[in-house]
């Protein structure tokens, strides 16, 4: 059971937490502007590295907020945590950490 | 005009009897009123606990206020003090944007106290509750096996307050005498 | 005479309280303080267990976890039996049953043990080369013999009576092993005033400790400076010491699951008590002071009943007082098995040390024996071992680089050997630290730590008594944050061995037995068959061979399997690696891992607040999530068929009575509430007035139906929102995910209110006079009050959002009250009802009377590949809206394409037949096969109401179908059945509005 750095709450088990997938892959402001590919591009492609993934996370069983979170995906660490809206101090685009 | 007899009265969902144990004691607690507070930037508000650090808690006879996350307190008080609390929310947040919702019978409350306390809610809460990291005045919502509650420790004594919603109360009640009889 | 083998004196045993079990129907006696291998010991039995293949005479090996052979059932009572128990680990006590294990019809004369005469056949892979042909017997012949032979022990047939508890528990430092590093690393971090765990398996702390009798320790006696240091580490408030208890488990982030024995030795628990415990600690930092273990010699029929481990030969007498023969052999090829043979002859045994390392390798420890008066012989190989069911005599010859002398036959009733020692790494390297090869200990050792952990003492390679406790003491001040160390004066210890792998001998290879694998009767043959057909990766020998595997998971195994596998590939045992270790450390029980989540707390039962009622009125209950919700309510002599039509009935014709509490609900506040509901549903919201509803559609954001339910507008910045039944944590979920994370400068807060009120559904033509007499403030006219309005008012003096909705196509109202008054106002409606025949009835009447409206049910009509069209719903979409959830992907090419799904109704020929739901659709039934499946059957039910069975189905272009004949599987073939409208009640819908 791995432990999660909550912005809000610090450090919580992870049975609290619940994973939403990448982050930073922000709805288009309008979706009727993007073509049929962009549109499927921006549902369904997720970038899944084998290293520093930038992820959605929502502490459900604690304060309820959504934040993200820098997770190696091999070693399973989380190098950071930070609030819905701010951006990693890492860069995710590197390889593994 | 309706018979009063056909009033109807308030049927909570636990038998009101305490499981004794030497060592933790389980016990339902009494009805009372509950709101779920939500307002953004209350920083420098004081009153209501609205002046709370995340997951601390004040309290004052029936009265508590528990902020459970950035922008969420829990309110409690007792049964016949709704109106005036909901007068002192208005009071103290006038026109800023905040939401009220009463959920006194969506909470069912219980007590565990005594020296093993801790350690019973430790069969089910993940969470360290040892006194430099739960002290008195914490609360935080999380899980007592597999139902999400709420935990308060309003006092440096070893008794607890858990809140749970009305259907998993049995769980959480059976739950929680279990686990004081095998802590 | 009781006991003939138990020491006159000695042993840490208490001899003033004898205890009493059976062993295969035979007592034993035995003191408190005896393991049950040291009870049967005590009374020369040596003999306990059959093989797991060869069915071969088994004793005891070790004194510990690491046990491969000596295990037996334990029955404690009823539900109280396992399997599997290692006879060393097993504290003696009154009361106990224990039983051998893999032989019929009995230890002595067991009929399995032909299998040892046909070993040629035996061969590593046995099972992989020979159940083949024909395929025909796999499952008929194959599998039942196998099956019965496999395993050891026989499965509970009863429930397990006992309670098992969980305790999460937090720590600075947890030790784990309570030997002389552990200890020292506990004293050392618990003077630091942290929160220290220390655990150990056995029932006292010491490790080594408690059979080092002659052992010194800074000036006092081993055992006075061990009870000096456990008398401390109690005496701080900060510690908690858990004897018993194993670490099985070394996860992530210093999280480390041990499972605490905790009335097993007790003949009388106290009620209550947990029979185990499962600690789930999370540690800051972790001191491994595990120890080690010794690894057996690999020679001919080393597995005779009577040959053990040297130090094991140590333990029993000095921690059990228990000579486990009157004359041993040791044969070691290292010094710690001097200090064995040195306690065996103090204690009156004869002695002769056999040693395979030349003179010039062993002469000081060796001159020191002989001056004790023993027989130590130098430079010797075994050759093998006399006796049958007990050793009898070891058969040793000298050799010398590689050449094997004359055999001398040493008679004896006891073999202490030694093959020197293993540091016990698995918990560190479950902990995904990097192991490192020392080939001056011959040992994998702790590496690089992948986790805030340090190792200490034997498990890292240092077995000087002195130097485990300086490591130790180093170890724990550090992962406490302090930086002392310190320096302990001790007495010296017999340290260093030669590894030897398999023993050189002069006998025909052919009939060599020599086990490697106790446990898995894998001999060093076996691994070397491997070898030859090509089985080269450690992680293939081991499955193809079985090394290593079952209940020991190959603690005395391992070390000795990798070395024969170097020796023959030629390959230094670095690049052979090892297996991975996996938890558990040691068998836990299911028991302790399930803890308290059996029975009642399995999984919370969700009941509603009219849930006893109902139960009290004879309802029958379905699952749906958590819930239990009431199905229907069958009067005496009514089946679910007859219970449902009249329910039907009487809803369509007079009244019923329906608790839809579990319906979810969300409260949306804030000046933007409009704007968000906007957003999350297809249906327009600006414009929908105070107190007036709306059925909302809700989309994933791929354009399909995630959920749906009646919205009420409270207020301009208010919204009732409900949602079904299981989707109402994900309704929350999804709103508050696009919330704080797309919109979070809308001014919208969420609450869950789905537990804050019963829903009492109040249905049919005679539903307003029901309750009239029971509200307060709201016109119930239906002027004043029409379909999908909402009120607030009263009702039986509780306050009540009042709505006027139906899902049963009939005039309805749906009482939310504050939950705690729902059994009461139900109550109230009930009897105000028995006039008009008020009928209570279930979700599976309210299913009925849905589908004969043609009403959806998510879930059931929709899986998540349905949009909105696709159910006939489009004409809920908000035209104007520029954008919701969902929209985009409704112009996406393959949702607009023609042949989707549509939502239809089908009419059986047959009207008695009940289609079956998830029944396939076809338009030909005699096309070929494989045929063109159409679509398949959503809902389907015999409507009392229609007087004939209806379904729903998705059938492809259905739409385009009304009128054609079209053929549903059904268990014997195909039904013809008409598509047609899916409203087949009240099409022009009037009674909703009366």
């Amino acid at each position: 059971m791995l432990l999660i750095d909550c912005p809000f709450c610090g450090t919580r088990p992870e049975t609290e937490f619940r994973c939403g997938g990448e982050a930073h892959i922000a709805r288009p402001a309008d979706p009727s502007a993007l073509d049929d590919g962009a549109w499927a591009e921006h549902l369904f492609v997720r970038s899944n590295p084998r290293g520093l993934h930038a992820e959605r996370w929502v502490h459900a069983h604690g304060c309820g907020r959504w934040f993200n979170a820098v997770r190696d995906t091999f070693t399973d660490r989380f190098v950071e945590t930070y609030k819905a809206g701010e951006q990693p101090s890492h860069p995710i685009d590197d390889a593994r950490a | 005009m309706l018979d009063r007899s056909l009033f109807a009265r308030r049927d909570r969902p636990l038998g009101a009897a305490p499981t004794s144990n030497d060592r933790a004691r389980v016990s339902p607690a009494p009805a009372g009123v509950r709101l779920s507070l939500r307002v953004r930037g209350a920083e420098g508000l004081s009153r209501l606990g609205l002046g709370l650090a995340i997951n601390r808690m004040s309290a004052e006879g029936e009265r508590f206020s528990a902020r459970l996350g950035p922008n969420e307190w829990l309110l409690g008080a007792g049964e016949a003090d709704l109106e005036a609390l909901e007068a002192e929310i208005e009071a103290a947040l006038g026109d800023r944007f905040h939401s009220v919702v009463d959920v006194s019978h969506r909470n069912v409350g219980l007590e565990i106290s005594g020296p093993d306390a801790a350690a019973a809610l430790n069969a089910g809460c993940p969470l360290d509750l040892g006194d430099a990291a739960f002290p008195a005045g914490s609360a935080t919502r999380t899980l007592l096996g597999k139902a999400e509650i709420v935990l308060l420790r309003p006092t440096a004594e070893p008794l607890y307050r858990v809140e749970c919603w009305r259907s998993f109360a049995p769980y959480v009640h059976a739950f929680l005498v279990e686990a004081a009889r095998t802590a | 005479m009781a006991q003939p083998f138990r020491l006159p004196s000695g042993g840490r045993v208490d001899r003033a309280t004898p205890i009493r079990f059976t062993f295969d129907g035979r007592t034993i006696e035995g003191f408190a303080g005896d393991t049950v291998a040291s009870a049967l010991l005590a009374n020369g039995v040596h003999l306990v267990g059959r093989s797991f293949k060869y069915h071969r005479p088994r004793g005891i090996l070790t004194h510990g976890s690491d046990e491969p052979s000596a295990l037996l059932q334990v029955d404690r009572g009823p539900g109280k039996i396992d399997p599997n128990n290692r006879a060393t680990v097993v504290e003696a006590r009154n009361g106990l049953a224990t039983t051998s294990l893999n032989r019929w019809p009995s230890l002595g004369f067991d009929v399995g043990a032909v299998n040892d005469l046909l070993s040629p056949v035996f061969v590593a892979g046995f099972y992989y080369k020979t159940f083949m042909w024909p395929r025909s017997f796999w499952d008929k012949v194959y599998e039942p013999v196998i099956r019965a032979a496999a395993g050891l022990g026989v499965a509970p047939q009863v429930p397990d009576a006992d309670a098992y508890a969980n305790r999460h528990a937090h720590c600075d430092v947890l030790v784990v092993g309570g030997g002389p590093a552990g200890l020292a690393a506990a004293l050392a971090a618990a003077k630091t005033g942290k929160r220290v765990i220390l655990a150990d398996e056995q029932p006292e702390f010491g490790g080594s400790l408690l059979h080092e009798t002659g052992a010194s320790i800074d000036g006092q006696s081993a055992e006075a400076w061990r009870a000096a240091a456990i008398e401390e580490l109690d005496g701080y408030e900060s510690v908690t010491l858990l004897p018993r208890t194993t670490a099985f488990g070394y996860y992530n982030h210093n999280h480390v699951a041990l499972t605490e024995r905790v009335t097993d030795h007790r003949e009388s628990p106290a009620k209550g008590a947990p029979r185990e415990r499962l600690w789930q600690v999370r540690a800051a930092e972790v001191v491994l002071a595990t120890g080690a273990h010794e690894r057996p010699l690999v020679f001919a029929d080393n597995d005779r009943p009577g040959v053990m481990l040297a130090e094991s030969v140590r333990v029993f007498i000095n921690r059990y007082g228990v000579a486990p023969g009157r004359r041993i052999v040791f044969v070691t090829s290292g010094a710690s098995a001097y200090a064995a043979a040195a306690d065996a002859k103090a204690a009156g045994l004869e002695v002769v040390m056999v040693d395979l390392r030349p003179e010039r390798d062993c002469a000081s420890e060796a001159a020191d024996l002989r001056l004790m008066g023993v027989e130590v012989l130098t430079g010797q190989t075994v050759i093998g071992t006399k006796g049958r069911k007990r050793v009898a005599g070891l058969v040793v010859a000298p050799c010398a680089n590689g050449t094997v002398g004359a055999r001398r036959v040493i008679a004896c009733d006891c073999v202490g050997m030694s093959g020197g020692w293993t540091p016990a790494v698995h918990l560190f390297s479950q902990s995904r630290g990097k192991l490192a090869y020392d080939e001056g200990r011959d040992a994998f050792l702790p590496g690089v730590s992948a986790q805030a952990e340090r190792s200490a003492g034997a498990a890292a390679g240092v077995y000087d008594l002195a130097s485990c406790l300086a490591t130790g003491f180093a170890a724990g001040a550090e992962a406490a944050g302090a930086t002392e160390t310190r320096a302990f004066a001790a007495s010296p210890t017999r340290i260093g061995f030669t590894p030897v792998r398999d023993l050189p001998t002069d006998a025909d290879p052919a009939k060599v037995r020599a086990f490697v694998d106790f446990q898995n009767d894998v001999t060093a043959k076996d691994l070397k068959l491997a070898m030859r057909e090509g089985f080269e990766s450690i992680e293939h020998v081991k499955r193809y061979t079985t090394t290593g595997m079952a209940t020991d998971q190959g603690k005395t195994s391992n070390m000795n399997a990798l070395g024969i596998v170097s020796k023959a590939l030629n390959r230094p045992l670095p690049a052979i690696g090892t297996t991975t270790f996996r938890p558990p450390y040691t068998p836990v029980t299911f028991g302790a891992l399930v803890g308290p989540a059996r029975d009642a707390l399995f999984d919370p039962i969700r009941a509603t607040p009219i849930h006893e009622w109902a139960a009290e009125h004879g309802a029958a209950f379905e699952n749906v999530a958590l819930w239990r919700r009431a199905w229907y309510f069958a009067k005496p002599g009514e089946d679910m068929h007859a219970a449902v039509v009249r329910e039907c009935r009487a809803v369509r014709e007079g009244v019923g009575l329906f608790d839809a509490s579990t319906l979810g609900k969300i409260e949306v506040v804030g000046p933007d509430a409009a704007e968000f509901m906007n957003r999350m549903y297809v249906n327009p919201w600006t414009k929908l007035g105070v107190g007036r509803c709306r059925y909302g559609l809700m989309l994933k954001e791929d354009g399909y139906i995630l959920d749906d339910g009646v919205v009420a507008r409270m207020a301009e910045d208010r919204f009732h929102v409900t949602t079904t039944t299981g989707g109402a944590p994900r309704v929350m979920n999804h709103m508050e995910d696009y919330l704080q994370t797309e919109w979070p400068d809308l001014d919208v807060f969420l609450t869950s209110t789905t537990e804050q009120w019963a829903v009492i559904a109040v249905q049919g033509p005679k539903a307003r006079d029901v309750i009239a007499p029971l509200v307060s403030g709201i016109d119930l006219s239906n002027e004043a009050f029409p379909h999908m309005s909402v009120r607030e008012g009263a009702i039986c003096g509780a306050p009540c959002r009042l709505f006027r909705v139906s899902f049963t196509g009939d005039l309805g109202y749906e009482i939310n009250v504050p939950a705690d008054y729902g059994r009461a106002v139900w109550e109230a409606v009930f009897a105000a009802g028995e006039p008009y025949g008020i009928t209570p009835y279930g979700t599976e009447t309210m299913h009925v009377l849905r589908a004969e409206k043609g009403y959806i049910i998510v879930g059931q009509e929709t899986d998540g590949t349905v949009t909105p069209d696709d159910v006939g719903l489009a004409g809920m979409i908000a035209k104007a809206k520029k954008d919701f959830v969902g929209k985009r992907s409704l112009a996406r090419p393959d949702v607009v394409a023609s042949g989707r799904k549509q939502l239809v109704g089908l009419a059986t020929e047959t009207a008695s037949l009940v289609l079956d739901e998830g029944a396939q659709i076809v338009a030909d039934p005699n096309q070929p096969i494989p045929m063109k499946m159409l679509g398949h059957v959503t809902s389907s039910y015999f409507s009392a109401n229609c007087g004939r069975s209806i379904a729903l189905a998705l059938v492809a272009d259905g739409r385009a179908l009304m009128g054609r004949t079209l053929h549903v599987t059904t268990p014997t073939g195909f039904a013809p059945a008409t598509v047609c409208d899916p409203v087949f009640f009240d099409a022009e819908g009037g009674r909703i509005h009366a």
